[in-house]
């Protein structure tokens, strides 16, 4: 059995920023995802977007995590080569009583240190496709893509080390006298600490070993995203005043970093946790409320749509908002668990991260490796090319002149490049989630074949293993005559 | 970037575009080149196993891949250049065109263009069928590439979402192979594929056909584990209380096809809404001289014959093109009552014109005419009129109509 210094259940932003934070020290950090790839869950379907500080209430730890992300964010980005973008955010009036909520906005912007606030009229508003009253312009609110944000975290972790065991749900949790043992589907481990990142989970975990003091209400959010031939609908975020209940943002509408446009959230409280599916009334209500911001969509333009689930730790009837819990159990101690990081908790997660690796400071003694080493250099994407380096790129590798995603422009050596991550992901998605292959007009239409011979030439793999996200999500029954002699 | 002159640039070197580049070669053009992006020319056609191709244009009926071979020898024996694996990533309004493959990028400079590209399938999203994500959700094209291409079988019990060909010829396809075809499911009042094919493909291995039904709910967290179907009202919408489930582990998606057309884009051709392929002429034309189209990028067609025989028709004037014989004047032929949509969109020169057109909806006894203001180009009794069976015309259109500047209206009614 593997002994751990920390154990990090759930490979989510916030496992994976955790995971990055302590790569950085001299210990055996092990992180356990129970998805076939790290950003499985909330961590992917979330619109991506940086938040400034103006939405959470001043001294609450959401504002304090946000801004404290906000401002290391770049740095992060450079190192770490995940891509973002400054494009700002309005948040929209669309009559003059709505003028004081975005006064409002403000006020708690500034309590919160978000600097570059204005409030301008309808006609200073610089996005021709938006007729509004007055908005609210708030410069420092950005955009990732969440799950490259997290591959990022997670795949410099391994390269520094971290251990990620995919595949692998823990499935009990026992406290000895000075460590844990944690039973997965793939066998025990031992750990002294313990973190409980696992999002939703977050409350089943906790039940291994005490009782917990709260309850989850998932709360589901749907989107839709547009084809990119639509793009320049917007150049920065549009949101709507929040509305008053739920504690949620309200349907905005954001530029992705992939160039589409993303319609969502709706926001749904359900019973179950793993429910992510998409609903017909949700669809239109999506459109009937993007419209109400850009009459211009249609839904002749809806190239997918997906949904996440919020961890929130209010029910609807308390208004469906509550604070961060990021604490230390007082029954178990060496548990440190994450509650309710919902938004902006991906803005959050870097300083989160670094306030947990404090936390596990007074218990471990933290140590500096010498050969801690940021992500390699920024991965180039063909699409992003001048003519003079593709002609270089080809010249030097030629695979780098086989475009497999025609939609996207990928070429055969960003496919391979994507499974050849550090954390061994290679399902189908985690291929489409590195190089966007798959995720264009077509939606795979055209190269799915070619990545799957891709993938099958790459691993040698037996085509039935071949997945398409998640652990049993296999795509295929074997060859024909196989399936059919059977 | 290597550098290449050529008469005749064909993008895409599936049916159309062979077909294109055999006959501009055959009038006259000296260099004419291919540009497709497989590494394979024929594009589709050598997954299309089943038979049938070549029937209405030679009286021969062929398979897909036969049907290939036929014109792909042509293309070798008349010198057309091919360039495989090459992907055109741009062309622009002075015909010049900047591709990339794995010796680089090359920059060709054309007297003319074929376009060739071919189209896409729809997907889940294009018909917005809500539920989970599962695994076991493929185009129908897809899975036939899977299964003809790659011996590879993407589901046991397989149900079919969408009653064009592709969705018709997958469903005997899966069933050779033993696989379960639990239905195909449709939510129009008639199928969308040929009728033939509804007779060979599903009558014949007793497929149940579900008409007026749409698929409301897709379930399964990991694989597909099971859909729900309902009938649909007039609206095509679902019906409350004629929702039922299907077990399966595969969902086909058989939604019909969208012409590709992103490479349009920077040469500012203009597109038709309801064909998604670019405005043509009586020579197809599009709205950049010199630039002509066909193939499935210009409408989708029933069959590869009717596609051939006008894709030789655009190689042809591609070969022929002269700049200098252009005319500023052309009236519009549009789309009336009971026409969904007519190409050509514009007519120039006085003469024969082939056109092409769909009906609205299927109708038994019908006349079809051609209007302009209030007088009658043409009348002709259409048997029986389908939206899945393209209508073919031959007219002649007289120089004082073209001089009129008047549009015409292509009308299919039941009387008048």
């Amino acid at each position: 059995m593997k002994n751990f210094h920390v154990a990090i259940i759930g490979g989510g932003v916030i496992g994976s920023s955790i995971a990055w934070e302590l790569s950085k020290y001299k210990l055996d950090v092990v992180v356990f995802e129970m998805g076939s790839d790290v950003a499985s869950g909330a961590s992917k379907a979330n619109s991506g977007v940086v938040h400034s500080g103006i939405n959470s209430p001043p001294s609450s730890l959401k504002a304090r995590y946000c801004v404290e992300g906000n401002k290391i964010l770049q740095s992060l980005a450079d190192n770490l080569g995940f891509p973002l973008k400054w494009i700002g955010k309005y948040v929209i009036a669309k009559n003059e009583e709505e003028i004081k909520e975005l006064e409002r906005l403000k006020k708690v912007g500034i309590e919160n240190c978000v600097p570059g606030l204005k409030i301008k009229n309808g006609a200073e508003v610089t996005e021709p496709n938006i007729s509004c009253f007055a908005a609210l312009w708030v410069p420092t609110a950005g955009i990732v893509s969440p799950y490259k944000f997290t591959m990022a975290f997670a795949e410099n972790a391994a390269e520094n080390d971290v251990k990620f065991l995919l595949e692998t749900k823990v499935t009990n949790l026992i406290k000895h006298k000075d460590c844990f043992i944690l039973k997965t589907n793939k066998g025990e481990y031992q750990s002294l600490l313990v973190v409980n990142a696992a999002g939703l989970n977050c409350r089943e975990i906790i039940s291994m070993v005490e009782k917990p003091d709260f309850n989850v209400y998932p709360c589901r959010g749907e989107y839709l995203v547009l084809d990119k031939k639509h793009s320049s609908l917007i150049n920065s975020m549009i949101y709507p005043v929040p509305p008053k209940e739920l504690g949620v943002l309200g349907v905005h509408i954001t530029p992705t970093i992939g160039g589409n446009i993303l319609l969502g959230p709706s926001a749904e409280f359900i019973d179950d946790t793993e429910n992510k599916k998409t609903t017909r009334e949700m669809m239109k209500t999506l459109i009937i409320e993007g419209r109400k911001i850009i009459p211009a969509i249609s839904d002749r333009a809806v190239i997918n749509a997906y949904s996440g689930i919020r961890c929130k730790l209010a029910s609807p009837e308390e208004g469906g908002w509550s604070d961060y819990r990021i604490e230390e159990s007082k029954q178990v101690s060496g548990l440190i668990s994450l509650l309710g990081i919902e938004s902006p908790g991906l803005t959050g997660a870097p300083a989160i991260a670094k306030d947990v690796v404090r936390m596990i400071s007074q218990s471990i003694e933290l140590k500096f490796k010498d050969n801690f080493k940021f992500a390699k250099i920024k991965r180039k994407r063909f699409s992003e090319m001048s003519v003079k380096e593709r002609s270089d790129f080809i010249k030097k590798d030629e695979r780098w002149g086989r475009i497999v995603c025609r939609c996207e422009q990928i070429t055969e050596k960003e496919v391979i490049d994507a499974l050849s991550n550090p954390l061994g992901a290679k399902t189908l998605s985690s291929v489409k989630y590195r190089c966007r292959a798959g995720m264009g007009r077509c939606q795979g239409g055209f190269c799915t074949q070619h990545i799957i011979r891709i993938i099958k030439k790459q691993f040698n793999m037996d085509v039935k293993n071949i997945k398409l996200r998640s652990p049993d999500s296999n795509l295929f029954f074997g060859r024909t005559r196989e399936v059919r002699n059977e | 970037m290597s550098n290449q002159d050529v008469d005749v640039a064909v993008i895409g070197g599936g049916p159309a575009g062979l077909a294109a580049a055999v006959s501009a070669k055959e009038h006259g053009a000296k260099h004419v080149v291919i540009l497709d992006r497989n590494s394979w020319l024929g594009g589709i056609l050598p997954q299309c196993i089943h038979d049938g191709f070549g029937v209405e244009e030679t009286g021969e009926s062929m398979t897909g891949p036969e049907y290939a071979e036929k014109y792909i020898s042509m293309a070798q024996q008349q010198n057309i250049g091919v360039m495989n694996e090459t992907m055109v990533l741009h062309f622009d309004k002075k015909r010049e065109i900047i591709a990339v493959n794995k010796k680089g990028i090359h920059k060709i400079k054309a007297k003319t263009i074929v376009l060739a590209m071919g189209c896409r399938e729809k997907t889940r999203w294009s018909a917005m069928i809500p539920g989970d994500r599962p695994s076991g959700i493929f185009t129908a094209g897809v899975a036939q590439s899977f299964i003809n291409l790659y011996n590879i079988m993407p589901g046991k019990n397989v149900v079919i979402l969408g009653s064009g060909d592709v969705g018709l010829i997958i469903a005997r396809r899966l069933k050779f192979e033993g696989a379960n075809v639990l239905g195909v499911i449709e939510i129009l009042p008639y199928a969308s594929g040929l009728p033939r094919n509804v007779v060979q493909c599903l009558d014949d291995y007793d497929i149940p056909l579900f008409l007026n039904h749409t698929v409301t709910s897709i379930e399964g967290r990991e694989r597909l584990e099971r859909i729900a179907i309902a009938q649909v009202n007039k609206n095509m919408n679902p019906i409350s209380g004629t929702e039922r489930q299907i077990k399966c582990d595969t969902l086909l998606l058989s939604l019909g096809l969208i012409p590709e057309n992103e490479l349009l884009k920077n040469a500012d051709i203009k597109i038709d809404e309801i064909t998604g392929g670019p405005v043509v002429d009586q020579n197809l034309e599009t709205t950049l001289g010199g630039v002509f189209a066909c193939g499935n990028c210009l409408q989708v067609y029933d069959t590869v014959d009717m596609l051939s025989i006008d894709a030789k028709r655009a190689g042809k004037n591609a070969a022929k093109y002269n700049k200098s014989k252009k005319l500023k004047t052309s009236i519009k032929l549009i789309a009336g009552k009971g026409v969904r949509y007519v190409v050509p969109q514009k007519i120039d020169v006085a003469g024969t014109v082939h056109i092409t057109l769909r009906s609205e909806k299927p109708q038994e006894k019908s006349i079809l005419w051609i209007i302009e203001n209030d007088k009658i180009i043409l009348r002709k009794k259409l048997r029986f009129v389908n939206p899945a069976n393209m209508v073919k015309l031959v007219i002649e259109i007289p120089p004082e109509v073209v001089k009129s500047g008047h549009k015409l209206e292509v009308i299919i009614d039941d009387k008048r």
